[in-house]
């Protein structure tokens, strides 16, 4: 009864939700949410607090029920046919919940006879993710001695152990180290390869770091989907290109890189006795580096220290995107 | 074959979560010294000069499981909940049935180990007279049936909670209930209202009349389907509250 193994099946689309919704009593914590994973993606799960990531991994990994729409993995309804959808699925839960009174080894175990293995089979997965995982020195170690790093990879471990061919991961790298986070996100890249992974942070470096596709959910929808570059585009100051001077008054710099082409408008961002940090938004899209050529063709006679375009913020694409009406108003 | 499997692993992982902590040393120690407390000093037993259990042993498995079996199975879900786990185990692939099943199993193991420790109390009364060891041994499958009963109450009010303190409770509560519909105090009130319906009723409900029948060395399959119709529906009721929580 194992589930098969990366490859071997020819599914490529593995996680399918459609208009996934779930209300607690009146409130409604996911609003019709659709998306697809397919094998050999990751997929990046933004939101604030709240914003309902949880929930519907929850409802992915049949945890719970949704109140409306469906997930299917790998070909099999959650609702109606939980049982092999969840062979597909290695999950890790927020707060990476583990047995306290049992032992590392033990703990494994026991996943391990619930995934169906058993005997050999079960000893080498269990010495395989011990290894990935480096849970060496506390593998005979109870659960509730090990500090927050180990207990969080003993409850990966614990996902990848039947080696799925779907991982579902709630803040995998919450609570590590810097050291540890590196590992994490490098195993999941690693694994991203050949299986369809889901996972949520609110560390968008991670994103950067990790994803191949990203989307950002806000009080329960979907509010944005793309690659992480894709996304970065959607900033205000994708494209722009900052621009560092000497020796040259912040008004008179601004008026003449107003009239470059394909210039939008320029601002000061900064200003120090003798050095103006200026920064140009481009017309439309910015190509080729057309704008760039026009500024520094406009700055031939100044004092130039520094000029690069910039590739736009994934953090300020969060903020603008996530924040309530009410406060983006206020900025304005 | 699956379902077995998966019920096994969540058995032993159950029992050995008693015995890794110092739960399962406590219970026991504290179990034995209360039936050997109750048998010899408040019940009598050599006091009466007879060769028999029923009234100096088995007669206290009521009073004592009241608060002994709730204490065994408060932490069997609102443990899991409270830490999170909860999460884990449903999420893997077994089915909610196999779960309750397999932690019931464990702890009425558990129960039935405790209970099996009494046996120097059945050698004494072997070695000072010739007692009926049938009767004796009928009264051993009602204890162990009426733990059972208990376990799968406290199974019940386990699941409602994440606090294992309000799970005592419930269930202490609702086995007095069960225990008092058929004490004699109780039953004698209602003779005085002439309603035989209301009797016959209320006294059908409870663990001490159904137990009564097993300590006097009767096994009558009434009271044996009693005992385990009161399990079937608490451990169905477990089910239907675990799943009304995931639903939100």
């Amino acid at each position: 009864m194992q589930p098969s193994g990366p490859g071997q099946s020819g599914v490529i689309l593995m996680i399918k939700v459609e208009n996934l919704s779930k209300a607690f009593g009146p409130k409604v914590a996911v609003d019709r949410v659709s998306f697809t994973v397919e094998r050999g993606e990751v997929l990046g799960f933004l939101g604030p607090n709240g914003a309902g990531k949880s929930t519907t991994m929850r409802m992915i990994t049949g945890f719970i029920p949704p109140s409306e729409g469906r997930v299917t993995v790998g070909g099999f309804d959650m609702v109606t046919d939980p049982i092999p959808a969840k062979r597909l699925i290695g999950y890790l839960p927020e707060n990476a919940p583990a047995y306290a009174d049992m032992t590392v080894e033990g703990f494994l175990g026991f996943v391990a006879e619930l995934r169906g293995l058993h005997g050999d089979a079960k000893k080498k997965a269990i010495q395989r993710v011990v290894e990935m995982c480096f849970l060496e020195s506390v593998r005979y170690q109870s659960v509730d001695t090990l500090s927050k790093g180990y207990r969080h990879r003993t409850c990966f471990a614990q996902s990848i152990l039947h080696d799925p061919d779907v991982l579902v991961l709630d803040e995998p790298t919450d609570g590590l180290d810097p050291n540890q986070k590196h590992e994490i996100r490098n195993l999941i890249r690693r694994m991203g390869e050949r299986k369809a992974i889901i996972f949520s942070t609110h560390i968008l470096e991670e994103v950067e770091a990790v994803c191949s596709r990203a989307i950002i959910i806000d009080r329960g929808q979907i509010v944005a989907n793309g690659t992480p570059e894709q996304l970065k585009q959607k900033s205000d100051v994708a494209g722009a290109v900052l621009l560092v001077v000497r020796g040259v008054a912040g008004a008179q710099l601004i008026e003449r890189l107003g009239g470059v082409a394909n210039a939008r408008r320029a601002a000061i961002v900064k200003e120090e006795p003798g050095k103006v940090w200026a920064r140009v938004y481009p017309k439309s899209q910015n190509q080729n580096g057309d704008l760039a050529r026009g500024v520094l063709a406009a700055a031939s006679t100044w004092q130039v220290e520094e000029l690069h375009t910039e590739e736009g913020r994934l953090d300020e694409v969060f903020r603008s995107i996530t924040l309530p009406e009410t406060t983006k108003e206020d900025k304005k | 074959m699956n379902s077995i499997s998966n019920i096994r692993a969540i058995t032993k992982r159950e029992l050995s979560a008693y015995f890794s902590s110092p739960v399962a040393y406590v219970f026991i120690v504290i179990f034995l010294f209360l039936m050997g407390l109750f048998t010899f000093m408040a019940g009598g037993f050599f006091e009466r000069g007879q060769a028999t259990l029923e009234d100096s042993f088995f007669m206290w498995h009521p009073w004592l499981y009241l608060f002994l079996v709730p204490a065994v199975g408060m932490r069997l879900w609102a443990e899991e909940r409270r830490v999170g786990t909860l999460e884990l185990l449903l999420t893997l692939p077994i089915t909610a049935w196999q779960a309750i099943v397999g932690k019931f199993l464990a702890s009425w193991i558990f129960l039935f180990l405790a209970l099996f420790l009494t046996f120097p109390v059945v050698i004494t009364v072997n070695y000072l007279g010739s007692p009926d060891n049938t009767a004796i041994f009928a009264g051993y499958v009602g204890s162990f049936l009426m733990a059972g009963a208990y376990l799968a109450i406290s199974c019940m009010t386990s699941a409602m909670t994440r606090n294992q303190v309000v799970s005592f409770i419930l269930s202490a509560v609702a086995c007095l209930l069960l225990v008092l519909c058929g004490y004699p105090p109780v039953t004698n009130l209602l003779i005085r209202t002439d309603w035989a319906w209301l009797l016959n009723t209320v006294t059908a409900f409870s663990f001490m009349s159904h137990f009564e029948y097993f300590t006097k060395g009767v096994l009558d399959s009434r009271d044996v389907i009693y005992f385990l119709s009161v399990i079937g529906f608490s451990l169905f009721t477990t089910g239907v509250i675990i799943r009304s929580h995931r639903a939100g």
